[in-house]
């Protein structure tokens, strides 16, 4: 019990960076480089990513055009331009696209388990901390979200709501509160119990000081490595959407879209669909490797094998 | 007995609910639904007839039990796009998902069955952890990317097997069968890990039992005591996993289906929701959700016969 401190926290999080490895550090740098990428991605000098060159349909990698390309800040570019990673089907730059494709990719991937976590993780300490039937109620309802398949239900609400972010991002968002909530509830219930919260009731903390200041420190880190795990999921699913259509409208480019487009012309120019499926892969496995890193750093369960 | 009933009330409630929300669906669609159904060449005597036919003047809760009632007797509407009964449309096409499911879950089960059984046997060595590895990744890999990878391999550049196109079983068993191939090894070739990592874990503990080192005493062969004496207690937690996927599995065969051509209820569900013909769209999420909740329960219940101590644990733990 001597271990039941607050502070516990911030040593073992100190403990635990020296051993995140090369598993850890490799993802991380190719996240980076996404982040950068998405930020600075009307800067480069690329054609426009809606431009089609129809003299280059489906060009394979490292394809020169002799004319002048309209660039996407403005004026012309090229003459000779490179087509470093080829053109899509309707002759667009496959680089501008999956760069600019980064964007939609991150943002829903970012911003639906962020929103999730923020409504569910709320819903969950407060659940996990009050009981009672306020708790019941909670489970009851995230057992009822999550008893309808999810793409299903995301294409059920894609089709009341219409394409478009806007609508996908909460749509996203609904699917994986129940997670999130399940996640907060159980680690909340096992901080609840620790003897350093019944010290701070005994200095006659209140329980929203007990909530914010020492099991919301405690329950964050699982959160947020939980949100690291469905961070590949929701890149998955966004690109399931707009496989099929009805995710983010064209001509604004998604991977997924960008994949279903290269289906059509697989046998001839197999990296129209296989490079922005590659780079799917590589963000989707990066996430993975950081979220489980984290989780097994955080993971509840694990404690007492570590410790 | 309790514990069954408190299940099957429960299993009531989430298919209310569920069915709610789809008839929430339709009815409470932007614009009307009856100018949509009508075209733009409808007067305004065919729109009048319209919202007489389905009700639309009247109050929504009245609307939703008749809905309810009509559902319950198997009469969910007529596709107003094609002018066929939506359950009709459903009953048709839901075969061809029901066998995309059936044998993805068998070659997911004859993945994950061995290479669990060698994981846990040699747990730690470098199989273990290479197939841990390999699962790891494949997990990253989504199922349309999966299925553009078969197409690539085996249809276009070995041409071994069809691309696309479905054969209904009438024609013969071998060219369905074959149609069937890749499809489910989209699915199966994702899905096996998580199988493999529930089995491999619950098989360590299993193998670390008293009852096991036993039979090892008397001599029994390594591979005997794995398959007979082990693969049999650890298997339960399989069970509920390969019910509680099934509903990640549904979501791949939608995918699936459009992207093989398969003529099942993922591909009626998304046609009619580019073609807008609501009924069809109501339709397919509402048999679709009360299939997966049905079965979720059933696995539930099932794992309850297995395995008496869950009927005493406290419900929520």
């Amino acid at each position: 019990m001597a271990e039941a401190l607050a502070g516990t926290v911030e040593i073992r999080r100190h403990r635990n960076a020296a051993k995140l490895g090369f598993s850890f550090w490799l993802p991380a740098a190719w996240i980076c480089l996404l982040l950068l990428l998405a930020c600075s991605a009307d800067l480069w000098t690329l054609p426009a990513y809606d431009h089609m060159n129809f003299s280059h349909p489906a060009a394979p990698p490292v394809t020169r055009s002799e004319q002048w390309l309209p660039s996407q800040n403005g004026g012309l570019i090229g003459s000779p331009y490179t087509y470093w990673l080829g053109t899509d089907t309707l002759g667009r730059d496959i680089a501008a696209r999956l760069i600019h494709g980064v964007r939609v990719s991150l943002l829903v991937g970012l911003l639906a388990p962020a929103i999730a976590c923020i409504i569910g993780g709320t819903i969950g300490i407060l659940a996990g901390f009050y009981r009672g039937r306020f708790e019941s109620l909670v489970v009851a309802a995230m057992d009822t979200i999550l008893a309808f398949p999810g793409l299903v239900l995301l294409l059920a609400i894609g089709f009341y709501l219409g394409p478009g972010l806007q609508n996908l991002i909460p749509a996203l968002a609904i699917l994986i509160v129940p997670a999130f909530c399940r996640v907060a509830r159980a680690n909340t219930l096992t901080w609840a119990e620790r003897d350093f919260i019944l010290a701070a009731r005994a200095i006659g903390a209140g329980n929203r000081r007990i909530i914010c200041c020492h099991i919301l420190p405690n329950v964050v880190w699982p959160l947020a490595a939980y949100g690291l795990l469905l961070v590949g999921v929701m890149i998955v699913a966004e690109g399931a959407l707009s496989f099929l259509g009805l995710g983010v409208p064209a001509p604004t480019p998604s991977w997924g879209g960008m994949i279903a487009a290269g289906k059509e012309v697989l046998d001839e120019a197999p990296h129209v669909a296989l490079l922005p499926a590659a780079v799917m892969f590589i963000t989707v496995l990066s996430f993975n490797l950081l979220g489980d890193r984290l989780r097994e750093l955080t993971d509840i369960r694990n404690r007492s094998n570590t410790e | 007995m309790a514990f069954y009933l408190r299940k099957l009330l429960r299993l009531a409630a989430v298919v209310f609910t569920a069915s709610a929300l789809t008839f929430l669906l339709v009815a409470l669609l932007p614009g009307d639904v009856a100018y949509e159904i009508g075209g733009p060449d409808a007067t305004a005597e065919q729109i009048a007839a319209i919202r007489a036919e389905m009700g639309l003047d009247r109050n929504i809760a009245l609307r939703f039990g008749r809905w309810l009632a009509r559902a319950v007797a198997g009469d969910l509407g007529t596709s107003h796009r094609s002018g066929e009964p939506v359950l009709q449309a459903i009953v048709s096409r839901l075969p061809v998902t029901v066998e995309l499911l059936l044998f993805s879950q068998l070659i997911a089960l004859g993945l994950a069955i061995p290479a669990a059984i060698i994981s846990a046997h040699k747990a730690g060595s470098a199989i273990d952890r290479s197939v841990a590895s390999a699962g790891f990744a494949t997990l990253s890999i989504p199922s349309y990317v999966m299925a553009l990878l078969l197409i690539f391999a085996f249809a276009l550049r070995l041409q071994l097997l069809p691309a696309t196109g479905y054969t209904p079983l009438s024609e013969g068993i071998c060219p369905n069968l074959k149609g069937f191939i890749l499809p489910s090894l989209s699915i199966a070739l994702i899905e096996w890990v998580p199988l493999m990592r529930v089995l491999r874990s619950d098989m360590i503990g299993t193998l670390q039992e008293d009852y096991i080192l036993m039979a090892r005493a008397k001599g029994l062969p390594t591979w005997k005591i794995l398959l007979t004496d082990a693969l049999k207690p650890s298997s339960l937690t399989l069970v509920t996993v390969l019910g509680l996927q099934i509903g990640h599995w549904i979501g791949a065969a939608v995918i699936i289906e459009m992207i093989y051509a398969l003529p099942g209820i993922g591909r009626l569900l998304v046609d009619a929701i580019f073609s807008r013909d609501f009924l069809m769209v109501q339709g397919c999420v509402l048999v679709i959700t009360v299939a997966y909740v049905v079965i979720n329960s059933a696995v539930d219940l099932l794992y309850a016969v297995l395995d008496p101590r869950i009927r005493l644990e406290p419900k929520n733990g």
